[in-house]
C-alpha cells in the first residue's frame, strides 16, 4: 500500500509540474483532472472519503467542465489549436 | 557525442527541453508567456483635463447638482460615514481577535477538550453515525450556513457578470447559435450515454446527501454529483429540455426556501441550545436514515442550493441566462 501511496504522490508532482508547463490551455485542463482524480484516490488512502466524494466530483467534474467552457467561449479550443500548429511548424522552418 | 540521433534534431525533443529547464539554462517561460515591464504612461494633460470635465459634466447633468443639496450633503456625509465605518469594523475585529485564545498553543482547549468531546459524546449528542457530519452540521452548523450563503453569493457574482439582458440583446439569437457551433447537436453518442448515465448519476447523489449522517458524504458532496448531472443531461439534449423542470425562477425559489429552512431549523436548534430547553425533535436511534435530528434536513438543504449552484454556473458561463 506504501509503494502505491508512492507511485500516486509522484504522479500528483508529475501533474502538477506539467499543469504548470504545458503550454496548450486544453492539455492542461485535461492535466488539472488528472491531478483532481489522482488526489481523491490519495483522500480514499488517508481515510477520508467525504472529501474524495466531494473532490472527484468538483474537481474533476464541475471546475473542468466550467473551464471547458470558458475556453470555448474565447476560442481557444478548435481554431487556435489549428493557429499553433500553424505558428510552430512557421517557427521551427524559421530556425 | 555518442547520441544516436543529430544534433539539431535532439534539441527538439522533451527531454532536452527539460533538461534545460532542469540545469537552468533556459527558462521555458522566457519570450512566451513572460510578462513585459509596465512602460509608464504617458500623461496628456489635455486629454485628461477633457476627460475630468466630461465626467463632471455627465454626473452634474445627471444629478443636478447645482440645485439638488440633498445629493450633494449625501456625497460629503458618505465619504465620512464610510471612513468612520471602515475604522469601527476595523477596530471591532481587533478586539474580537485579542480575545481569542493564543495560536497554536497546545493548552488551548481546541486541541485537546474539543477534539474529545467530539469524538466521545459525539454520537449520543449528535445521534449521527459519521462523526464528521455531526460535527459540521451540529457543532459547527453556523459555519456551514456561511458556506451555503457564501454559494449563493458566488452565484448571484456570476450572475450579475455574465447575465445577458434579453430585452436589449438585439442579436440575441445568433450568440445562442453560434454557441453550439463547435458541438455536434444532437449527438447520439452523447445521448446514448447520458440516457444510461444521468439516471444513475442523480440517484447516487440522493443516496450521498440521504446517507451523508450514516456514511461518507452530505449536502455538498451530493448537491455537486447532481449537478454534474444535470450539466451532462444540459449537454446531451440541450436547452429545451432542461428548461422544461429547471429555470432561473425554479433555481431562485428552491435555493431561497432551502436556505430560509436551513436558518429556521439552526435558528431553532440555537434557541433551544442557549435557553436549556428540551429539543422537541427526537434524535431517532443511531443508524437509522429517519435519525439525527436536524442533521437530514440540513443535508437536504445544503444538497439543493449546492446542486443549483453548479447547474447555473454552467448555465451561466454558456448562455447568460435561462
Amino acid at each position: 500500500m506504501q509503494v502505491f501511496t508512492n507511485i500516486l504522490l509522484i504522479f500528483l508532482i508529475i501533474c502538477a509540474v506539467a499543469a504548470s508547463l504545458s503550454k496548450n490551455l486544453l492539455n492542461t485542463i485535461l492535466i488539472f483532472m488528472s491531478y483532481s482524480l489522482v488526489m481523491s484516490i490519495i483522500w480514499i488512502l488517508l481515510e477520508s472519503p467525504d472529501l474524495a466524494i466531494t473532490e472527484a466530483a468538483v474537481g474533476a467534474g464541475v471546475t473542468s467542465v466550467l473551464f471547458f467552457v470558458t475556453l470555448k467561449k474565447i476560442h481557444a479550443i478548435m481554431k487556435a489549436d489549428k493557429k499553433e500548429e500553424k505558428g510552430h511548424e512557421q517557427k521551427n522552418t524559421e530556425t | 557525442m555518442s547520441r544516436k540521433i543529430p544534433r539539431h534534431e535532439y534539441e527538439k525533443t522533451l527531454s532536452f527541453r527539460l533538461k534545460q529547464w532542469f540545469e537552468g539554462t533556459k527558462d521555458p517561460f522566457l519570450n512566451t508567456v513572460e510578462m513585459k515591464p509596465q512602460t509608464e504612461r504617458q500623461k496628456d494633460e489635455d486629454i485628461d483635463w477633457k476627460r475630468k470635465r466630461e465626467k463632471r459634466q455627465r454626473i452634474e447633468a445627471i444629478y443636478d447638482l447645482a440645485h439638488n443639496w440633498e445629493i450633494r450633503s449625501f456625497q460629503k456625509f458618505y465619504k465620512v460615514f464610510s471612513g468612520l465605518f471602515c475604522l469601527f469594523l476595523v477596530a471591532m475585529l481587533l478586539i474580537a481577535v485579542s480575545y481569542l485564545p493564543s495560536y497554536g498553543h497546545p493548552e488551548n482547549p481546541a486541541n485537546n477538550e474539543v477534539a474529545r468531546r467530539y469524538i466521545e459524546s459525539g454520537l449520543e449528542e449528535t445521534g449521527a453515525v459519521n462523526i464528521v457530519t455531526g460535527m459540521i452540521l451540529d457543532y459547527r452548523a453556523f459555519d456551514t450556513l456561511g458556506e451555503s450563503h457564501v454559494l449563493f453569493i458566488a452565484t448571484c457574482t456570476v450572475l450579475i457578470l455574465l447575465r445577458k439582458d434579453k430585452k436589449k440583446d438585439d442579436n440575441g439569437k445568433d450568440v445562442e447559435e453560434s454557441d453550439r457551433i463547435y458541438e455536434p447537436k444532437n449527438d447520439v453518442i452523447l445521448q446514448t450515454a447520458a440516457r444510461v448515465l444521468v439516471p444513475p448519476i442523480i440517484i447516487f447523489g440522493i443516496y450521498v446527501i440521504l446517507g451523508g449522517h450514516l456514511g461518507p458524504g452530505g449536502g455538498f458532496s451530493g448537491g455537486a454529483i447532481i449537478g454534474a448531472g444535470l450539466i451532462l443531461y444540459l449537454n446531451a439534449f440541450g436547452f429545451r429540455k432542461t428548461e422544461r423542470f429547471f429555470t432561473g425562477k425554479t433555481y431562485k425559489i428552491l435555493s431561497v426556501s432551502a436556505l430560509g429552512c436551513y436558518c429556521l431549523a439552526k435558528s431553532y436548534s440555537f434557541y433551544t441550545g442557549a435557553n436549556h430547553i428540551e429539543s422537541v425533535i427526537p434524535l431517532g436511534t443511531p443508524g437509522a436514515i429517519l435519525s439525527s435530528g436536524l442533521i437530514l434536513v440540513l443535508n437536504i438543504c445544503v444538497g439543493i442550493v449546492v446542486a443549483g449552484t453548479m447547474y447555473t454556473f454552467y448555465v451561466m458561463f454558456r448562455k447568460g441566462g435561462y
